[in-house]
């Protein structure tokens, strides 16, 4: 699979940003031409991810969130980077449900929407403690004719 | 996030306009139980076809309100979801809170 294009940027993790990145992304992943409905799964679980930064990752004031995204001419693959406080156990923090913030009307289900809307999501350390959630998106041939299939 | 709603035979509308994630979650709440203190009504249906986005946290914020109309015995459908929200709904089981009507 050949890249065709490839963009980074950073921006502060607070949550008007959330609306920014995930139509930043979006509209950037267009040229390779996936469908409306890819075009909304990828927007939504950059939001998820996006969100996760600024809610968790930050408990002690500022900080930035960098989003990288390789684009190829059948998918995708985006990093959401922080350098905040990192998650003590991945697959504690990926069961559906799981919340830290109990009190704060949240559903716990961020990585589960992710999971649900990518082909591949997997946690890295970013350095000493921020994380990088990976995902990795495979973009539908709809019309095999326009492609000579 | 707009909000629209209006009363008609004891029935409370809340039609949510816009993009509905973690931004703009604090004042719906917020909205959103300003409304409910209305009186003379006795269900909700929140019609989602308006609705330009959502992710997980919209899910956080329904099932809140779901709580507080239980507290006073009222039952909330929703209408006129997008596939990603009914995606978003049937993987968290809203719809056993609040089920889907047409």
């Amino acid at each position: 699979m050949k890249m065709i294009n490839e963009m980074e940027i950073t921006f502060k993790a607070i949550s008007i940003n959330e609306s920014f990145s995930r139509s930043c992304i979006a509209a950037f992943c267009v040229q390779a031409n996936p469908s409306l409905d890819e075009i909304t799964d990828i927007k939504t679980a950059v939001s998820e991810a996006v969100t996760n930064a600024v809610v968790h990752a930050y408990p002690l004031g500022d900080g930035f969130i960098t989003i990288k995204v390789k684009l190829y001419s059948n998918g995708v693959v985006i990093d959401v980077c922080d350098n905040g406080v990192g998650i003590e156990d991945f697959n504690k923090a990926r069961e559906p449900f799981y919340t830290t913030k109990p009190n704060e009307e949240r559903s716990g289900m961020g990585f589960t929407v992710m999971e649900s809307f990518m082909d591949s999501i997997t946690l890295h350390k970013n350095g000493k403690n921020g994380l990088i959630v990976r995902m990795e998106k495979l973009f539908k041939i709809e019309d095999q004719s326009a492609v000579g299939l | 996030m707009e909000i629209k709603n209006r009363i008609y035979e004891n029935t409370l509308y809340v039609i949510l306009c816009g993009e509905l994630d973690e931004h703009s979650a604090y004042q719906t709440r917020i909205n959103l139980d300003e409304i409910f203190t209305k009186p003379n009504f006795n269900q909700v249906i929140i019609d989602l076809s308006e609705l330009d986005f959502m992710d997980s946290t919209g899910v956080g914020v329904l099932v809140g309100r779901y709580k507080k109309l239980k507290d006073k015995n009222i039952p909330v459908f929703i209408c006129n979801p997008s596939l990603h929200a009914e995606r978003i709904f049937k993987m968290t089981g809203l719809y056993d809170l609040m089920p889907k009507i047409s």
